[in-house]
């Protein structure tokens, strides 16, 4: 499923204007970069939680060559499911 | 953010829907996501991210209150993996 798949789904559910629902797809997704952007956690209820995490420098190889190397400080994204969304999925 | 947070702000950008419309579709836009992946349908969403539904072998745990083994069967868990774009975004 992509973007436009979710638009699609978003409109036959709602019977929102096509228009709209492609807008809202795009801007709800722009707004949560936005924030994580800042370093700010996203919750949504009934979905899971966007935390962006601080990962400490540290000694890594590379995996092919076997060499050592530095990996740089980082900031990266985690998502953590919310109950209700693994409840949901668990024997898929 | 939260959810509510996120309602209020795109409904201050998006001023063709009313506020409660914006409400269901926030949530519509969720649940179109965990739908697909409880159908064992995957979410790629371009300078986002993806969703997918990982495995997770069956492993005897303890009922922490009582100290009881238990056989926790294998089941499916939600994971987010974010795209290159998002990365970027958040590693700056």
């Amino acid at each position: 499923m992509k973007k436009a798949d979710i638009a699609s789904a978003l409109f036959e559910r709602t019977g929102i204007a096509r228009k709209d629902s492609g807008q809202m797809v795009e801007m709800m997704l722009d707004l949560i970069k936005e924030t994580l952007k800042e370093g700010e956690t996203v919750k949504l209820a009934g979905f899971g939680n966007f935390v962006v995490r601080k990962k400490n420098e540290r000694n890594g190889r590379n995996p092919k060559t076997g060499q050592k190397i530095g990996i740089t400080p980082r900031k990266v994204i985690s998502f953590k499911a919310s109950q209700g969304f693994k409840k949901r999925v668990e024997n898929s | 953010m939260t959810r509510s947070g996120l309602i209020e702000k795109l409904s201050l950008r998006y001023t063709l829907l009313k506020k409660d419309e914006i409400e269901v579709v926030v949530k519509e836009i969720l649940k179109i996501i965990k739908d697909a992946l409880k159908d064992g349908d995957k979410v790629e969403i371009r300078g986002f991210g993806s969703f997918r539904l990982r495995s997770r072998k069956k492993r005897e745990g303890r009922n922490p209150k009582t100290g009881m083994k238990v056989l926790v069967p294998e089941k499916k868990v939600p994971f987010f993996k974010a795209g290159k774009e998002l990365k970027e975004l958040v590693d700056h």
